[in-house]
């Protein structure tokens, strides 16, 4: 029964199989378009729509991660830009110590603002980070062991809802304005920059930007299989419990403060992924990353596509930085009060997102069809096999309750019982 | 804290001396209660008198300001957390029906089950066909099984009831604390809900709190009444009926 579960919403997760299809097909479709085509043919993909492609792939990927937490556990982050920064830090410690001689200064081991700053060492946290698979490691374990910390910390004191949001605001926080400082050793306010090659790839190159924006969507369909895994186990569905009814599950006998750290540490080295496949295609990492208000945007991400279903996380990712990309050239001024707006909207008229809309109008019609008699009958979903068949029903329990009685009158009653 | 006295023989739940305060009013008073193996109690009281109160401290939801908490004779319930408590085997059923809304029932029994409550053992769980038997079974007691793939949500509020009722028994608690099972019930269903729980006093404990005099009259067990957070009486519900005192505090309004 429940594995039939399980395995119908495998199956029912067509959009999700539909989504990953599309992103492969993007990780082969983009590169050739943009490498094996000429400027001037009309499949022709500049580099500077890869990157810009590439980057919506990195957002995605946060907002899955942003998904897996809000959606699914009801954890509120208004923090995770810091995770996706610390990511992109990582990776922009292994960029610069690749450029060695090349900077400005022509300091083999030195990046150029440490020498700027009359630095003759490099910091001991620098370390290790001209090792490709040490900074890789590094982009996993930094976001991860942050969000250990500071979520054993937060979730063993039971700091839920707005507390917790507030909290995790003041982390990224104080965390832009540490990186701000010069002595921090991580470029201060310009942060890292001037980036040469990647592995040996020159990152001007239109091929490494394609192998780049591959990678991007491979890692997003990745991110997606791995929430997918998590939220279609048991695991998920004690974390639909705890953001239900969190002491519900305490009574029940689990840990929840243990479930809420493993969701969080495994998002947030998602994000820091995301961060660390962003920064190789923008070419900067700088303090302004850690900026509460691009925690915030990835909120609106998720709740615009829809959350607690990983693909309306994608989509909205999607939706919003097209928006962005196309509102700031036309009207720049203007961004952030359509941003507002549309979080307002999505508030009052959208509780489950553009995802939710088909099922919304489909609700409303059906309801306006039953003339009101109906309206609650959508909710049961799922139920295809075990609809309720009165004879039946009547036949397993005898008693004269009220169980053979179709759904609304249950409801009616169940109403006028409380 | 006081050290454990003596702990009597065979006893499940041993709740002496417990006070709890907020604020200076007193939500339990010197409470003291003792629950046998197989024992079914029901207990009355007037608002306040302490009765949710003492479901907290017992489940460790709240830590009592003084007074001994032991089960099955050895066991410092006031050391422990909820979570533990609940794995130790003591099920507790709020007054508001508190089902996982967006799971459907059969999910909602399937949390429930006994055992694998670490974060990996659920990342890795798979439902064995004798645990589907056991959640089949329970369906059957709750009277739910032709509403198994129904969103908890769905159901009636006597339903989510049951439902609530049929989690408790997937743990596999040798108690059962319930609190104000039949409220927002019709007299069908509240006449079902004591057969259920008479069955399940086979092999449980139960403590049942209730204001539903009627309901109480058809657990027939014993019955202790609370008042200002301190037993006030004890015995049938005959006997405590006719309780002089109980009747000014309680029955006679």
């Amino acid at each position: 029964m429940s594995r039939s579960i399980i395995v119908s919403f495998l199956m029912r997760d067509k959009v999700g199989n539909a989504l990953l299809a599309v992103l492969l097909a993007l990780a082969i479709i983009v590169p050739f378009c943009s490498l094996v085509f000429e400027p001037g043919d009309t499949f022709y993909l500049s580099s500077y729509w890869v990157t810009l492609l590439g980057k919506y792939l990195c957002y995605a990927l946060l907002a899955v991660a942003v998904d897996l937490v809000w959606g699914y556990c009801g954890i509120l982050s208004l923090g995770h830009g810091a995770f996706f920064a610390l990511g992109g830090y990582a990776m922009g410690m292994y960029l610069m110590r690749q450029i060695g001689e090349r900077g400005v200064y022509a300091n083999p081991l030195l990046p150029d603002f440490m020498v700027f700053l009359n630095w003759t060492e490099l910091p001991w946290y620098w370390q290790g980070f001209d090792m490709f698979g040490f900074a890789m490691l590094m982009v996993l374990l930094v976001p991860g062991a942050l969000a250990f910390l500071f979520g054993y910390l937060a979730f063993r004191s039971r700091v839920t809802g707005v507390y917790l949001s507030i909290i995790t605001q003041a982390l990224t926080y104080a965390l832009m304005l540490a990186f701000f400082r010069n002595d921090m050793g991580f470029g201060g306010n310009n942060g890292l920059t001037d980036f040469k090659d990647i592995l040996g790839f020159n990152l001007q190159h239109s091929g490494t930007r394609a192998a780049l924006f591959s990678l991007s969507a491979l890692a997003l369909a990745g991110g997606y299989l791995l929430c997918r895994f998590i939220v279609n186990s048991k695991l998920g569905r004690v974390l639909i419990a705890i953001r239900d009814s969190e002491s519900r599950t305490r009574f029940i006998g689990y840990r929840v403060e243990r479930f809420k750290l493993f969701v969080f540490v495994v998002s947030a080295m998602l994000a820091g992924v995301a961060g660390a496949l962003y920064v190789p295609q923008v070419g900067i990492i700088n303090p302004g990353e850690f900026a509460p208000l691009n925690s915030i945007e990835s909120i609106v991400w998720v709740a615009v596509g829809g959350r607690g279903t990983l693909f309306g996380a994608i989509f909205g990712a999607w939706m919003v930085n097209f928006g962005k990309t196309w509102f700031t050239g036309a009207f720049p001024e203007l961004w952030l009060f359509f941003l507002g707006g549309l979080f307002v909207v999505t508030t009052l008229w959208l509780p489950k997102g553009v995802v939710g809309l088909s099922a919304q109008l489909s609700k409303m019609r059906r309801s306006k069809a039953a003339s009101g008699a109906n309206t609650e009958a959508p909710v049961q979903a799922q139920a295809v096999e075990a609809e309720p068949q009165p004879q039946q029903a009547s036949q397993v329990a005898p008693e004269p309750d009220k169980q053979a009685e179709p759904t609304p009158k249950n409801l009616d009653q169940g109403a006028a019982n409380v | 804290m006081s050290k454990p006295k003596h702990i009597p023989q065979n006893t499940l739940l041993y709740v002496d001396g417990v006070t709890k305060s907020f604020d200076g009013f007193k939500a339990l008073n010197s409470l003291s209660l003792i629950m046998e193996p197989g024992e079914m109690r029901a207990i009355i009281g007037p608002n306040g008198a302490g009765k949710t109160t003492m479901m907290d401290v017992i489940t460790g939801k709240l830590r009592p300001d003084e007074g001994i908490v032991m089960f099955e004779q050895d066991i410092d319930l006031t050391q422990h957390d909820e979570a533990e408590i609940a794995n130790l085997g003591i099920g507790r059923k709020f007054q508001k029906p508190s089902v996982i809304e967006n799971l459907t029932v059969f999910e909602n029994l399937e949390l429930a089950l006994s055992g694998g409550r670490g974060v990996f053992q659920s990342l890795l769980h798979k439902l064995s066909n004798q645990s589907f038997g056991r959640i089949e079974e329970v369906l059957e007691l709750i009277r739910l099984q032709d509403k198994r793939s129904w969103l908890a949500g769905s159901l009636s509020h006597g339903q989510k009831q049951w439902l609530e009722i049929g989690m408790l028994i997937m743990q596999e608690p040798r108690l059962l604390l319930i609190d104000e099972p039949a409220a927002g019930m019709t007299d069908e269903e509240t006449a079902l809900t004591a057969e259920l729980f008479k069955q399940l006093a086979q092999d449980h404990s139960l403590v049942v709190v209730e204001h539903d005099m009627d309901f109480v009259k058809a657990l027939d067990c014993p019955v202790t009444v609370l008042h200002e957070g301190s037993v006030l009486a004890q015995g049938t519900l005959e006997q405590v009926q006719q309780n002089q005192q109980v009747i000014e505090v309680y029955l006679g309004r």
